[in-house]
Formats: C-alpha cells, sequence, structure tokens
C-alpha cells in the first residue's frame, strides 16, 4: 500500500464522513478550544466528569480528515476511562504518530488507534492527528480555555 | 478558409516561445519530489530562483562581501557602490522620480510596519480613521491595528463582493475628513483580485488621504510605475520576485518621507550623535537603521535585470494564458468551487472541493510532486468573508507550463479517488 493510501485509509475515512461524539455537551464539566494556527483547524472538545472518569465526550469544530477522524476516534476510545488512562492513551498515540510505537506495541483496546500509524510519514501532519488530544488534555487539566499546537 | 495572424499576435508568440526557454534558468525546477518531477505552484508564498541571481550572491560573499556606508577602504567602497546601484535600479523598476525615494526594508512586511509607525504615529490620533480593505494580508491589517489600538483611532475596512472585488460605492462612502491614510493590496495573494488601484489612488487623493500599497503580489507579475499610479506608498519583497528571501523595499513620496520621523535608530541612520542630540541622516539612510542585508541586495539587484530581460509585458499575458487554462480545467473536478473571481485577476487559484478539507488535498498534491499552499494564507479575514476555514491555492509564475497543469488536474482527480 502506498503512504498516501495508508495515511488515508478506511478507518480514517469512515471517521471523518460519520465523525463520533460530533456534538457539544450541555453542562460540560470543562470545554476547550483548539487551533492549529498553521492550516485553520479548530475544535471543541466537550468533557462531562463523573468523580475521575470521562463520562461523556464531544467536539465540534472543522478541520482536515486526518484531524477530524483523530478527534472521532479520541472520543470513542476515551468515554468511560479516567483522566489518568486518558493520559497514557495520549501518550501511545502520540508516540504512534511520531513513529516511535509500531501499531502491534499498542495496548488492549487501542487497536482503532492503529489506523493513524500512517501519519509518522507525513511530519507535517503529526500536529493535525494531536489536535483534539492536546485539547482534551487541556479540557481535563482544567484552567486554560484554549489550546493551539504552536 | 483562410486566416490571418497579426503581426502583433506573432510577436506575442515569440515571446511566449522566449518565456518558456526561461524555465531552466531555475535550477531548483529541475528536482523531482516524492519520485516525481516538481510542480511547484506556490510562487504567491515565494518565487524560485534563476542562477544569475544565487551567483549574484556567491560572487557577492566571494569577492566583495564588506560594509557599507562606512570604510574608506577599496572593498568597502566598492560594496558600497554596488548596493547604491541596486537602489538606482529598482529606482527605474518602479519609475521612481528619485532615488531617496528608495527605501531597502525586510520586505513588504516591514515597509509596511515602518510606515504605519512612523508615518502613522505623527499623523493618526483619536477619533480618526485608517482604511483597509476586506481582502488584505495580516501583514497590512495588523501594524494598522496597533496604531489604532494605540492612538484610540479606528481600523474601517472596505467590503469586497462575492467575486472578490472592491465594492468602489462602499470605498467612497468610507473617505471621510477622519480618513488619515487607506492601505491597499494592490493584488491579494488569495482571491488574485488585481484591485483598481489607480482609480482608489485619485478618489483617495481628493480627499486628501495619502494611500500605500502592498505590491507584494504585484510587482512580480505585472509592470508597476509608482508614478502613474500616484501612490504615495508602496512596498513590495525581493523574495516573492525572484530575488532572496530577507530584503524589499518600501517607495515613499519624498516629502512625505522626508516630515517622518525614524521607524528605528542606530548606525548610518545619523549624522552626528551627542547624548544630548542626535542628528538624523539624510533619505534614504534616515530609515535604514544597522547593517542592511547587502548580500541580499545584490541578489535583488540581479533579479531586477532579470526580470527586466524577460520582460514583465510578455509575462502578463503568458500568466494570463496559464490562469485561463488552469481555471478552465478545474471545471472537470466534481465540486470544485474557485474562490475569487474577479475581472481583473493575477495567476492565483484559490479553491475549495465539497467535503474535502484543502490540508488533505495539499497532502495527495505533494504526493504527487505538486506544491501548493493550503490553509487561511495570512488572510483569514478574507476566509471569514467567504465562509471557510481554508482553500487550496495553486499560484503561477512565468517558469510554469500548461503540462504542469495536467499534472496538476490529474492529481486533482486522484484526491477524489483516494478521499471518496
Amino acid at each position: 500500500m502506498s503512504a498516501i493510501r495508508e495515511l488515508y485509509q478506511q478507518v480514517i475515512l469512515d471517521h471523518n464522513k460519520s465523525p463520533r461524539n460530533f456534538h457539544a455537551i450541555e453542562n460540560a464539566t470543562s470545554k476547550v478550544e483548539g487551533f492549529n494556527p498553521l492550516c485553520g483547524d479548530h475544535y471543541t472538545v466537550f468533557v462531562k466528569m463523573d468523580g475521575d472518569v470521562v463520562a461523556d465526550i464531544g467536539f465540534t469544530g472543522s478541520g482536515c480528515a486526518i484531524s477530524k477522524a483523530s478527534a472521532s476516534v479520541m472520543s470513542s476510545i476515551i468515554k468511560g476511562k479516567t483522566g489518568a488512562e486518558a493520559g497514557r492513551i495520549f501518550e501511545n498515540f502520540h508516540r504512534l504518530v511520531r513513529g516511535e510505537l509500531s501499531p502491534d506495541q499498542l495496548g488492549d483496546g487501542l487497536s482503532k488507534l492503529a489506523a493513524f500509524a500512517g501519519v509518522s510519514e507525513f511530519p507535517a501532519r503529526v500536529k493535525c492527528a494531536s489536535l483534539a488530544w492536546h485539547t482534551l488534555q487541556a479540557a481535563l487539566k482544567g484552567g486554560a480555555s484554549s489550546v493551539t499546537t504552536e | 478558409m483562410h486566416t490571418t495572424t497579426s503581426n502583433a499576435e506573432v510577436d506575442l508568440m515569440d515571446r511566449f516561445i522566449a518565456i518558456r526557454g526561461c524555465r531552466h534558468h531555475f535550477p531548483l525546477l529541475r528536482q523531482r519530489v516524492n519520485g516525481k518531477p516538481l510542480v511547484y505552484f506556490d510562487n504567491a508564498a515565494t518565487s524560485q530562483k534563476p542562477q544569475v541571481v544565487i551567483d549574484a550572491l556567491t560572487r557577492y560573499y566571494t569577492e566583495e562581501n564588506s560594509n557599507i556606508h562606512r570604510g574608506v577602504h577599496y572593498l568597502s567602497e566598492q560594496a558600497t557602490r554596488a548596493y547604491e546601484l541596486v537602489r538606482r535600479k529598482v529606482q527605474h523598476f518602479v519609475n521612481a522620480r528619485q532615488v531617496q525615494e528608495i527605501i531597502f526594508v525586510r520586505g513588504t512586511t516591514e515597509g509596511i510596519n515602518l510606515v504605519a509607525y512612523s508615518y502613522g504615529r505623527s499623523h493618526v490620533a483619536k477619533g480618526d480613521e485608517v482604511l483597509i480593505s476586506a481582502m488584505e494580508h495580516h501583514s497590512n491589517i495588523v501594524p494598522w491595528q496597533i496604531l489604532c489600538e494605540e492612538k484610540g483611532a479606528k481600523l474601517r475596512v472596505i467590503p469586497i463582493d462575492d467575486r472578490g472585488e472592491i465594492i468602489l460605492d462602499e470605498y467612497e462612502r468610507l473617505l471621510t475628513p477622519r480618513t488619515k491614510i487607506v492601505a491597499l493590496v494592490h493584488v491579494s495573494n488569495v482571491l488574485g483580485s488585481i484591485n483598481p488601484v489607480r482609480q482608489m489612488i485619485s478618489m483617495a487623493h481628493e480627499h486628501g488621504i495619502p494611500v500605500l500599497l502592498d505590491g507584494a503580489q504585484a510587482v512580480p507579475h505585472m509592470p508597476v510605475d509608482v508614478e502613474e499610479l500616484d501612490c504615495d506608498f508602496y512596498a513590495f519583497s525581493s523574495h516573492k520576485m525572484f530575488g532572496p528571501t530577507g530584503v524589499g523595499i518600501l517607495y515613499g513620496r519624498e516629502p512625505l518621507l522626508d516630515a517622518m520621523p525614524p521607524y528605528q535608530g542606530g548606525g548610518d541612520m545619523i549624522k552626528s550623535v551627542t547624548f544630548e542630540k542626535t542628528i538624523y541622516n539624510d533619505l534614504p539612510h534616515k530609515f535604514e537603521a544597522g547593517t542592511p542585508n547587502i548580500g541580499g541586495a545584490m541578489g535583488l539587484g540581479a533579479a531586477v535585470d532579470y526580470i527586466g530581460q524577460i520582460g514583465l509585458a510578455g509575462v502578463v499575458s503568458f500568466e494570463h494564458e496559464l490562469l485561463k487554462y488552469a481555471t478552465a480545467r478545474v471545471e472537470e473536478i466534481d465540486g470544485l468551487h474557485i474562490i475569487g473571481n474577479a475581472k481583473e485577476k493575477a495567476a492565483v487559484l484559490s479553491f475549495v472541493i465539497d467535503g474535502i478539507h484543502p490540508h488533505d488535498v495539499g497532502t495527495i498534491l505533494d504526493d504527487e510532486g505538486i506544491a501548493v499552499r493550503t490553509g487561511h494564507h495570512c488572510a483569514q479575514p478574507v476566509m471569514q468573508r467567504f465562509g471557510i476555514a481554508a482553500t487550496t491555492r495553486a499560484s503561477f509564475a512565468f517558469y510554469n507550463t500548461k503540462e504542469e497543469i495536467d499534472v496538476f488536474i490529474g492529481a486533482l482527480k486522484k484526491v477524489r479517488e483516494v478521499l471518496g
């Protein structure tokens, strides 16, 4: 498979066309905007916490296929996880898209992330893939109302 | 059937043949990217450099390097003479009346900042207005915004229509006794619109308002004559006109420049300095504090000579043909919409494709060896005006070819194929 087909594989195209949890959440515990100033990608991530657990998560906004699919996959994986678990998953994802972790090294239940391994061949797109994740991190930590990838 | 070809048509064909022959002057264009021949369609971001410009840089640093305006030794005199010769070349290139009206700056952005800082701070007060258009690059928005914020002045914006043309009636309405300066883009970097600047300048002048033009996208693609335009300030960059980065020009009318306070303080901009008082140098040196980009200026001089040899009149027609061809061919792509359909348009093709983000288009084109710009092009208000987040932009130069446009169209079809 060519690098470009690897990048735009079916899972990513599917999540881009029909993103999961693509909506705002009323009474969210935390809501943070994420920008990629370089290309204009812009998302808002909403989380509703139940104690330390992410009871609900949603996002709105627009951006490229990679950023939107990444936000969508992230939302479906993170729902029901604790803040600490979310941090570990992000760490895995971040290493994966930078080519520091191979897809088969991903932990249990994280196989959906494997679709993003192709991003590592396109350094300019790593920021697209990680935008929603950075935004989620900020939402979980609280404090910031917006983050950028720059 | 019998057709006749006029002398003018034959002449134009000859020019086109000559222009096509210039591509090999640009060594970078021989590169392969991702295993494919490079198709460089990002000329509005920066142009490629002909060998003569590269050689001028090498020659300067190999044979002439020295600081200017201060040494009595041979090299310094040589470098000073060469540097001042470039100023003369630029003067003739834009047809300025006097050589001291040509100020070396780092680029268009610095030229605009110089005017906003120096002219703006001494002429704009609380309640005054600065007038710009809705299609400005951030570099012709932010310096004025900073000025207006500091002075309690107001930044007013001339609206544009759906084709990407300035609405002249609105412009007329916005010219008031409160307007202290009009700052306009000559050619839009996103929409390609060539604004009717001559008319707009004369409209402003009827109210006694000076006009600055951001000429970054105009100078490489059409003859610019500051005297004929009757503009008060004109800023442009070397790197978009086949010269090196880090050098640019601010043209300013002498009486205006003369009355303006310095922009930066330092060496070269002074006549004498004591701790009590500094006497500023004459034009143009008053605005050129510190050692300038001398090497860059040598490259700019070579670029001006090079453009002179090619002839911008032929370039205008040639690039217009490229734009016409590309505009017709992108029709083949389902769901593609061109952003910017001004009647007078430079060779810039911005577009969006339904359901596909420009960033994804850019990555797939890059995979085919094609360099385009994707994003907001440092003109976010233009994006907002058209209700989009970003565009893909192909911008052409005279060294591009119809064959490259064919490759580009093929790659756009692949975008649909890959992204569904």
